[in-house]
């Protein structure tokens, strides 16, 4: 019970802010709640928030627990496009979907592997380590598609990108049941506590004796599984993988999808959930300035100023000013962790 | 100093080469900007089969999209004596120095695709394509098409800012200047991606009534367009019919649509830019005829009538 309501707590910032700008979108396009059934599948605005934020959700999944560990990772835009070419080009040549799907998943484990032991057994910081593939990643991509778009017409795939379950488009109810299942599984277990401890002071980990190395690995692992299940679906959307394009600065979104959700780049405290919301919440933006009609000039200007908002009020100056104007009550919601960096476990 | 020693290792291989290259009738070194895209690829695969069918023995160098990399191939070629050479420049400014020591070596110089910010009689000649006059072409078709009756056009716009954007949507507004039936009512970047051109088209149907207020998708580029018809098939609606789809640039997957009859029409930018370029530099050659400053491709227009089959198997081996 006490539970529910901590993470209320922690989430109340993320959906203030995610309902308000829902609201002024609809305040500027009156049918954006309308929701009705095309086709067998659900089709309206809202929809569509939560079908193109996919990719940024997945990604912004492994992104937490990487900067959690007190890492980033920049490589998740290029092996988005390595694991789209490499699906892809699995598809043209004929194989079945499962070894497609399986090869796609596999050389993302494999990327996160490399960012891993970068980060944990050579100790090169993290920006550094996943520079390397930030910048490679792109190139090995094109190498695979041979620079062209490499188009395939496998229903199967396809279906990963637009086809559609229980009327969800099936990128929604990827990162939907992908996000809420790594979020139980870290928080269900010791596993999320472990891993903001290593965040939070690794060697103090290790002393306790928490396998700090073996944490970090799995989660730059788990950001690349992310990566390659974001690059299937940008690929299965568009029956093509683009290598110029695919996840190209989507690891800034992610990065920002994680900070939106009032996760510390400093590591330590975590929660999933807050960051798929922090997707959500840029997705919205982006979906709302395309429905608003302003001419695409004013496009990053829009998304830049809510974005400055949305973080103003979440910053711990912020917060504070808020305990001080309300005497009595609880406290405002602890968004401020970055001040305290006592390990304390969190709802998910 | 490396340079020094580049150079003149450059200059005796040329001067090894020139006793076995007396066969061709012209040897033309061409410094392209690297491989950026599926056009750019076409482009070369373009320029090298031309400067076969020529007899012409082709230089290649790749930049890969670094101006200092292009200066250092000019050089090379002059070093090498070539008769000719070609830039596809990867940004306008900084050419002057080098494109003089073109002058002085007395080697003619074609620009291709893209011009500099230098003067006039550095370079023989630019083969460029209008870009004004492609969005143009798109426009006329459309005017053409809808005859008359009243029709809401969506626009996907390419990278807010860059010169084909800017371009060909100030060609297609010309176009319909004066035809009132037609109105541009959205028009938003989709970034010239296959991606963005679907999310925009999406959001586009949304705001239009599910699509009912929209009866043509003019796109800044095909792959936008390939997008955009995926947004308007999943939306229950048939591109091509419901919604006239015409786009720019003419990649082949295009024509795979258009044979589908999901796109109407297409202009081409043809990525054979060498094709002219040669003729005019053989005819410089031959009796020292100054080409015009200037040659304009071809914005050859394809719709669904023009065996969009054949175009595609004609364009698929190209590496677009």
């Amino acid at each position: 019970m006490s539970g529910a309501k901590a993470l209320g707590w922690r989430l109340l910032p993320q959906i203030v802010a995610l309902v308000a700008i829902l609201l002024l979108i609809w305040l500027s396009f009156p049918g954006f709640f309308t929701v009705e059934m095309q086709n067998g599948r659900l089709y309206g605005s809202l929809i569509d928030v939560m079908n193109r934020g996919a990719p940024v959700a997945l990604l912004a999944v492994g992104m937490t627990l990487v900067i959690a560990t007190r890492g980033i990772d920049l490589s998740v835009g290029a092996v988005m496009a390595i694991c789209g070419a490499v699906a892809a080009s699995s598809s043209v040549r004929g194989d079945p979907l499962v070894v497609t799907l399986a090869m796609s998943l596999g050389i993302g484990l494999l990327c996160g592997l490399w960012n891993g032991v970068l980060v944990a057994f050579l100790n090169i910081q993290p920006i550094v380590a996943t520079l390397v593939l930030m910048v490679a990643g792109r190139g090995i991509a094109q190498l695979i598609t041979e620079g062209a778009i490499l188009t395939f017409n496998d229903p199967g795939l396809i279906f990963i990108g637009s086809g559609s379950v229980f009327g969800l488009p099936m990128p929604v109810v990827l990162w939907l049941v992908f996000g809420i299942a790594v979020a139980l599984i870290v928080r269900r277990t010791a596993l999320g506590l472990m891993i903001e401890a290593t965040g939070v002071n690794r060697r103090a980990a290790m002393l306790s004796g928490i396998q700090a190395p073996a944490f970090l690995m799995s989660a730059y692992m788990l950001s690349g599984l992310c990566a390659a299940l974001a690059g299937l679906v940008v690929t299965a959307d568009i029956r093509g993988a683009d290598a110029n394009n695919a996840g190209l600065w989507l690891e800034l979104d992610a990065i920002l999808a994680v900070v939106v959700g009032g996760n510390s780049l400093l590591g330590g405290r975590f929660s999933i959930i807050a960051s798929l919301i922090g997707a959500m919440i840029i997705q919205s933006v982006n979906t709302g300035i395309l429905l608003s009609g302003f001419p695409p000039e004013f496009n990053l200007i829009i998304k830049a100023a809510i974005i400055v908002l949305i973080l103003l009020i979440q910053s711990p100056r912020m917060s504070h000013l808020a305990a001080f104007a309300k005497p009595a009550g609880p406290a405002a919601p602890a968004v401020g962790m970055q001040k305290d960096k006592t390990i304390e476990r969190t709802a998910p | 100093m490396t340079l020094k020693t580049a150079l003149a290792s450059a200059t005796v291989l040329a001067a090894c080469l020139f006793g076995s290259a007396h066969a061709a009738d012209m040897t033309v070194g061409f410094s392209q900007i690297g491989s950026e895209s599926g056009w750019r690829a076409a482009e070369t695969t373009l320029t090298k089969q031309q400067a076969e069918k020529r007899g012409i023995d082709l230089k290649f160098a790749d930049a890969q999209q670094k101006q200092e990399n292009q200066i250092k191939a000019v050089r090379s070629f002059i070093a090498q004596g070539v008769d000719a050479i070609l830039i596809a420049p990867v940004v306008a400014t900084g050419w002057d120095e080098v494109l003089t020591e073109a002058k002085d070596a007395k080697i003619p110089v074609v620009l291709l695709d893209r011009t500099v910010d230098a003067p006039k009689d550095l370079y023989l000649t630019a083969v460029t394509s209008d870009l004004v006059h492609e969005g143009n072409v798109a426009g006329k078709w459309l005017v053409d098409t809808v005859a008359g009756k009243p029709c809401n056009v969506v626009e996907l716009q390419g990278t807010t800012g860059s010169s084909p954007a800017i371009d060909r949507k100030k060609g297609f507004e010309q176009a319909l200047k004066g035809h009132d039936n037609l109105k541009i009512v959205r028009s938003q970047t989709g970034d010239f991606t296959r991606t963005k051109g679907k999310e925009v088209m999406e959001s586009f149907l949304k705001a239009e009534g599910g699509g009912k207020n929209i009866c043509a998708l003019y796109a800044h580029n095909d792959d936008m367009a390939v997008g955009a018809i995926q947004a308007i098939k999943e939306a229950g609606l048939k591109p091509g019919k419901d919604i006239l789809v015409v786009s720019i640039d003419a990649v082949p997957d295009i024509f795979q649509a258009m044979a589908a009859g999901e796109a109407n029409a297409t202009v081409e930018l043809t990525p054979n830019m060498a094709g002219p370029a040669f003729d005019a530099l053989a005819a410089y050659k031959k009796d020292g005829k100054e080409p015009p400053k200037w040659i304009q491709t071809e914005s050859k227009l394809y719709t669904q009538k023009d065996d969009p089959k054949a175009v595609y198997e004609q364009k698929k081996g190209l590496g677009y």
